[in-house]
């Protein structure tokens, strides 16, 4: 009980913590458009959650750094339809800039606020211009440093005068400077945890581009090292992998990574990934892409991939659902979740893929067991029409995912069983023929051959 | 005067063994300056010999009769001639002169073209076509001026009768490139898609130094053939094509490959856009015909794709998802379908359902086995003959020497080797 118990409990403190410093901020509470929003935080209510909509601050309050950043502004694009909610995320972004050195973010969510939100997120060319000129200075003394080391030779000293330049570029959203930095602190790496902290800040930093290759390359890298890793780095590299598999359509391979993530990772990587994510990102990818079987082992009986679904009820739920064939609730579900889902940085793109094919998964595995199903049936516990469902079926019996046929005329599926004598007949005889065609039109080419050679020997001689 | 009548006797006389024939053969090359300049004067010889007995001096005389241009007239009065003569000649002493009786057969078919009567020339050249060649595996310079002939005069099934035997030994590149590519529209008439298909292939994937016309146009109609038949394309060639067609076939026939594109999307309204604002392209290479037979088999793809899915399905819907205007066109269809053995269904008029039914072979006839055991034979002798083209092949001095040659070159220690891998 104990393992399972504490990241949610951590979960919470996070939560709470994060209200804490909302509450902090006091003039939030002036804004009357946010006022509904802001009240219902708190709970430790699953943030990614069904029905009502994203809780923004909530959300928000998971990560930390630039991803945070980065998601709210994600958010605050793609909710057009809903104001409140977008303003809410640009408010969110806004204080969160302020706190960091990013003068050219600031300046972009400034003026994507467009004063929306009052005096107090104007432009504050003031601060813009203290904060340029310190990392101005700070640059020139970082230069200063590093020259100094490197005519020194000393080795760590480079290093560590690289991975400052890494640090002070990310700060400043000089993301393919930054990654630079960090790769060329490689060459001065003198113990594996080195190599892990030097593979960790280019994973991070990649992420942020959007340079999944990299993630991945990196990530490897990592794995390789020598020593044993302690159960969180190691939790942080299943993770970045299983972003990238994600980004690169491998869903099943994604899958394995994000059940794999130990659950040690807790909240100590929200500079990137937020626990819950690791539960819905894997939970969508494994229903996705599993046969029933590796459903049943690697995720509903996987102790450890448990901790996280206990973050995430609805996809807990929904897993079991899918499992136990409670389809139509299964599908709830998911229709409830897409929203959100679709303002994830990161599954947003997939989400469309991913809820296809666990449809499909589930109208197959649905039809599975049976000689004939009636549509009607079918067409209720899947809540659709018979015509549409037959569609889709048309689709999947094309694409041979289903052996089956519909008897339209009175709605019953029939399954079809291969014959297989027959089959093995067709295909010898076709074998057969295809073998004698290839044979003749060989023998008639090497003919022709044989008669352009003679002709040439014979104007030789 | 004297030299012709001397010939005349000569042939009367010379006609009897193989020995005199061949004594004749000298004499007739002599004589045969002669025979040309007086080849107005030839014909009523002809009566004097008998196309059985004095082939080869028949064919002599016949060749210098025809060596010249003749008029409308002529041919009239020359046709019968000929045509009796290919009919009746002795094999063995034609073949003592192939050449002659090729360029007889040859100038007999454009007379009958001339006479526009091509379906006058289809049985005296089988009949050539059977005399010249020395066994059914040969192919003859006639083999195509045959093929043609049967073309023009729509004799399609007289055709099909020498199609039907395989073809090994070539004479002429040419020979075979006219012959499988008359052969192929031959088949297309007589829709036999699966053989057309095949004798396409051969012209398309036939060894050339350079691009052809007719691999070009053999290429058109196979793309064509194999949407019908198979319902798609694919645009690569198989590896051994030679890379004079692998270069340049495609670009000479882009049109039929953006219909073969068009059609890979299944989508009816869209081909039949394609087909209309390139009507004239396909019209002058005289392809429209076929295109719209590929049209039409989409309708059949599509119906026949329905069988995979459904067990019943009515007109309407089958209407509908074939993009048929009415049920009643898609009843014609699957009527067609039914009658031609593509789809196995039962149409129930009452209710306008259409019933799907299982391929009914149940592979357990008599015919079948036989059927089987004949594609067995086929096929082993077929292998038989690939054991006894192989041995010939690593028996031949030329090629062993140049294997050998080759070999040397990138080891002098595999040099050694290479007695070894013609041991199989």
């Amino acid at each position: 009980m104990e393992p399972e118990g504490s990241p949610s409990l951590k979960m919470i403190d996070e939560i709470h913590s994060n209200g804490g410093i909302n509450l902090c901020d006091g003039d939030v509470d002036d804004e009357p458009s946010i006022d509904d929003t802001t009240t219902t935080t708190t709970n430790n209510r699953p943030i990614i959650s069904s029905g009502e909509q994203l809780d923004v601050e909530a959300y928000g309050g998971l990560y930390q750094g630039r991803t945070k950043i980065m998601r709210l502004l994600f958010i605050a694009e793609n909710c057009e339809s809903n104001p409140a909610m977008r303003l809410e995320a640009l408010r969110m972004a806004h204080d969160e800039i302020k706190k960091g050195e990013n003068t050219q973010l600031y300046r972009e969510v400034v003026q994507k606020i467009d004063g929306e939100l009052g005096p107090n997120y104007a432009m504050d060319s003031a601060w813009c211009d203290s904060v340029d000129r310190r990392a101005d200075q700070k640059k020139e003394k970082l230069e200063n440093e590093l020259n100094a080391y490197r005519t020194n030779l000393i080795k760590e000293s480079i290093r560590m005068g690289y991975n400052d330049f890494g640090d002070f570029y990310y700060s400043h959203g000089a993301l393919g400077d930054a990654f630079k930095s960090y790769v060329r602190t490689r060459d001065y790496c003198t113990t594996s945890k080195h190599i892990i902290h030097m593979c960790l800040s280019a994973i991070l930093v990649s992420i942020e581009m959007g340079q999944f290759t990299h993630v991945t390359s990196y990530v490897s890298k990592a794995e390789q090292s020598p020593e044993a890793l302690d159960p969180i780095t190691a939790a942080k590299l299943r993770c970045a992998a299983g972003l990238a598999h994600l980004e690169a359509k491998k869903y099943k391979l994604a899958a394995r990574k994000f059940l794999e993530t130990g659950s040690e990772l807790g909240s100590h990587y929200n500079e990137v990934i937020a626990p819950q994510d690791v539960a819905t990102y894997g939970g969508l990818c494994a229903l996705a892409s599993f046969d029933r079987a590796e459903l049943k082992s690697k995720v509903i009986d996987n102790v450890n991939f448990r901790n996280f679904l206990e973050l995430v009820p609805e996809v807990r739920e929904l897993i079991n659902d899918f499992y136990s064939s409670h389809y139509a609730s299964c599908l709830d579900y998911l229709g409830n979740l897409k929203a959100n889902l679709l303002l994830d940085i990161h599954l947003h793109d997939h989400v469309e893929t991913l809820y296809d094919q666990i449809r499909n998964k589930a109208l197959i595995q649905y039809t599975h067991p049976f000689v004939s199903v009636d549509l009607q049936m079918m067409a209720n516990a899947f809540k659709t029409s018979v015509a549409g469902l037959e569609k889709e079926l048309e689709a999947l019996i094309t694409d041979d995912q289903i052996q089956a046929r519909i008897d339209s005329h009175n709605k019953i599926l029939y399954a079809r069983h291969a014959d297989q004598r027959n089959a093995t007949f067709q295909r010898v005889l076709q074998t057969g023929n295809e073998f004698d065609r290839d044979v003749r039109s060989m023998l008639l080419r090497a003919n022709l051959i044989k008669h352009e050679y003679n002709l040439r020997a014979a104007r030789k001689h | 005067m004297n030299s012709l009548e001397g010939v005349v006797v000569q042939i009367q006389g010379l006609s009897s063994s193989a020995g005199d024939i061949s004594r004749l053969h000298v004499i007739l090359k002599q004589a045969e300056e002669s025979l040309r300049s007086e080849s107005t004067r030839l014909s009523p010889i002809l009566n004097q010999l008998d196309p059985s007995n004095h082939s080869l001096g028949y064919l002599y005389i016949l060749e210098a009769c025809t060596s010249a241009s003749v008029s409308k007239e002529q041919a009239a009065m020359l046709v019968p001639y000929i045509a009796r003569f290919i009919s009746y000649c002795a094999p063995e002493q034609i073949r003592l002169a192939p050449e002659k009786f090729i360029a007889v057969c040859k100038r007999f078919k454009d007379q009958v073209m001339l006479l526009g009567t091509p379906m006058r020339g289809v049985a005296p050249l089988q009949a050539a076509v059977r005399k010249l060649q020395n066994s059914s595996e040969h192919l003859t310079t006639l083999h195509p001026e045959f093929l043609l002939l049967c073309l023009l005069a729509k004799c399609y099934k007289t055709g099909l009768s020498i199609l039907e035997e395989d073809i090994f030994e070539v004479d002429q590149p040419r020979d075979l490139f006219l012959y499988c590519y008359y052969g192929g529209m031959i088949c297309i008439g007589q829709k036999r898609f699966r053989k057309a298909l095949e004798l396409l292939h051969n012209v398309v994937t036939a060894p050339m130094s350079s691009i052809n016309a007719i691999a070009v146009e053999a290429y058109k109609k196979y793309i064509l053939v194999s949407l019908i038949h198979n319902g798609q394309f694919s645009t690569s060639l198989p590896k051994y094509t030679s890379s004079a067609a692998q270069r340049n076939l495609k670009n000479y026939s882009q049109s039929y490959i953006e219909l073969a594109n068009s059609y890979s999307t299944g989508k009816i309204a869209e081909l039949e856009q394609y087909v209309r604002t390139n009507e004239e392209k396909f019209e002058s290479d005289n392809n429209l015909g076929l295109v719209k037979q590929v049209v039409s088999s989409m309708y059949k793809r599509n119906i026949q794709r329905l069988t995979q899915t459904y067990l019943t399905l009515s007109l309407q819907d089958i209407a509908n998802t074939v993009q048929l205007n009415s049920p009643k066109e898609a009843e014609m269809h699957v009527l067609q379908m039914i009658q031609d053995g593509e789809i196995f269904a039962t149409i129930n008029q009452k209710d306008g359902m259409v019933r799907f039914l299982e391929d009914p072979e149940q592979y357990k006839s008599c015919e079948m086995i036989e059927r089987i055991d004949s594609s067995i034979q086929r096929i082993m002798s077929l292998s038989r003959k690939l054991t006894t083209m192989e041995e010939q092949m690593s028996c031949d001095p030329q090629y062993l020497a140049k294997a050998g040659r080759e070999r040397q070159r990138f080891d002098f220690d595999d040099f050694d080797t290479v007695p070894q891998k013609f041991n199989i």
